[in-house]
């Protein structure tokens, strides 16, 4: 792998006393889709709010672009993006005049030209001048996605970007994400609680279990690691596990 | 018509209040500010009563309350740029979005006073406007003081707004109400429909700490048609200066504690 997008070390994140996230290493290579997985309480909001700066670590270490988070986040949440099912874009203002204030934020030049692209990408052009509250819930995902993609990021961090969208605009948006992912070599960090959509999506996985790292690897790596035959009987079997699995991903129970 | 659900949502509404501190205090907050502030200006008004030698003193104290209600929106709508601004944020859930753009904090300050300024600019034109139509009452005519007294007020506003803004930010929606109640809590103190000297002993030199007090009473000193407020405008423009820096360290800290807890991703989905 050349050198990572994101290099995180022993990441610790303490909220008075409650371990959010014990101990959590891992590494994203340019182009790569990471899935960050695991069932709630895991520790996976807690390590994107600390990638996306919206939190500080306790302990530990986390660089992106080889450049350490705390002393250059302006820096770095420059070349990256962020797109949630649970944060919307301001509801009382027109599509494109949303699209337009984001592309300002992020310095883009030639915003009109990429905005453009980008609803038409995601099949949207035609809701440029509606009023974001006005729009359905898949509607608006597409457009935090165009939003999330108007400054070309290196990173794009998407929390449960499918989560509100009937399956034909699901796959949509995953094979969009996926031409995006190959035509510009973005790295993305992907988290989701439908396994199928992140055996289709992602490279690689990270699976967080009680704030520390259980398993990583491909999709299939880590079925065949735990002997199951999907991710998702993976992310039962983790979930229902309580404290007796260990870290090479086998219930010693 | 059922008793039971009758008194099953009287209890859900009244929980809310068990519960929430804030809650608690605004009960009593809003109707001990207004019997406070409405009873200073009675007994101005009772003091001048008996002190008036022709009716235009009376006159002459219901232009300082023309006056003091406009000079009040300035500050007021300085603080609600910065704390609203912040909460229209909160409220369409795009906080997340915005504190996880390449922005620094200082900028996101900055951003709210401009549209702090915007919101005192339409106000401003209105109420100039209205008070000379309908009660003839041109504030134009204080002349060149109006330009610093505005921008004291302006100061004080921002300053203000930071400190809720703050509060808001580390203690989340449940102190909401202070976007709207931080300002009323100092209008009582800060002799804004009445001179200083109307308050209790004790209280004066509390008001006296306050920039807007100074701003109220170099107000009142020109409508009277006394000399340029030289002192109170000087008084006024160093508490300002005290004032900002602590609410810009304030603010600073909140926004710190705020990220080191998580808040602001919490208060960002909510």
């Amino acid at each position: 792998m050349s050198e990572p997008v994101v290099e995180v070390k022993h990441l610790r994140k303490e909220f008075d006393g409650t371990v959010a996230v014990a101990d959590v290493s891992f590494c994203v290579g340019r182009g790569e889709i990471v899935g960050l997985l695991g069932p709630n309480g895991a520790g996976k909001t807690t390590t994107l709010q600390v990638l996306l700066g919206l939190t500080t670590h306790t302990s530990g270490t986390v660089r992106m672009f080889g450049k350490e988070l705390r002393s250059h986040r302006v820096e770095i949440l420059q070349r990256c993006n962020f797109s949630s099912a649970y944060a919307a874009l301001p509801t009382n203002l027109r599509v494109w005049e949303n699209l337009r204030l984001f592309a300002r934020l992020y310095g883009v030049r030639d915003s009109a030209a990429k905005l453009g692209f980008l609803l038409e990408l995601f099949e949207i052009k035609h809701l440029k001048d509606k009023v974001t509250g006005h729009l359905s819930a898949g509607e608006s995902t597409r457009v935090n996605l165009c939003k999330a993609l108007c400054n070309d990021p290196e990173l794009l961090l998407l929390d449960e970007p499918t989560a509100s969208l009937d399956p034909d605009i699901a796959d949509k948006v995953r094979r969009i994400l996926r031409q995006i992912q190959r035509e510009k070599g973005i790295s993305m960090i992907y988290t989701s609680h439908n396994m199928r959509e992140v055996e289709a999506v992602c490279d690689r996985v990270v699976f967080l279990h009680k704030g520390m790292v259980i398993a990583e690897g491909k999709p299939q790596q880590i079925i065949d690691r735990f002997q199951r035959s999907s991710l998702e009987e993976v992310f039962i079997t983790v979930a229902r596990s309580g404290d007796v699995l260990d870290g090479s991903g086998t219930n010693t129970g | 018509m059922s008793w039971t659900r009758i008194s099953a949502l009287a209890l859900r509404y009244t929980l809310l209040y068990k519960r929430s501190v804030p809650r608690m205090i605004e009960l009593f907050f809003w109707p001990t500010m207004d019997l406070l502030v409405w009873g200073y200006v009675t007994l101005y008004l009772q003091r001048l009563y008996a002190t008036a030698q022709s009716p235009s003193a009376g006159m002459g104290a219901i232009t300082f309350l023309l006056g003091a209600m406009i000079f009040w929106d300035i500050l007021y709508r300085a603080q609600q740029g910065v704390t609203l601004s912040f909460l229209e944020d909160v409220w369409t859930r795009n906080l997340l979005n915005v504190f996880v753009a390449p922005i620094r904090i200082e900028e996101f300050i900055l951003a709210t006073y401009l549209v702090g300024i915007v919101r005192i600019g339409v106000t401003l034109v209105a109420l100039i406007g209205l008070a000379w139509l309908l009660y003839q009452f041109n504030l134009l005519a204080m002349g060149f003081a109006l330009i610093p007294l505005f921008i004291n007020l302006l100061l004080m506003g921002w300053a203000m707004g930071m400190i809720t803004t703050g509060l808001i930010m580390r203690w989340g929606q449940a102190v909401e109400a202070l976007a709207w109640g931080v300002p009323f809590l100092v209008q009582p103190l800060a002799a804004v429909f009445y001179p200083v000297d109307v308050l209790p002993r004790w209280v004066q030199p509390i008001s006296h700490a306050l920039p807007a007090t100074h701003v109220f009473e170099g107000m009142r000193q020109v409508l009277a048609g006394g000399p340029f407020p030289t002192a109170h405008l000087l008084w006024a423009f160093g508490l300002n200066v005290a004032y900002l820096v602590l609410a810009a360290w304030w603010f600073r800290r909140m926004y710190e504690r705020a990220r080191d807890k998580g808040l602001l991703a919490k208060l960002g989905t909510q």
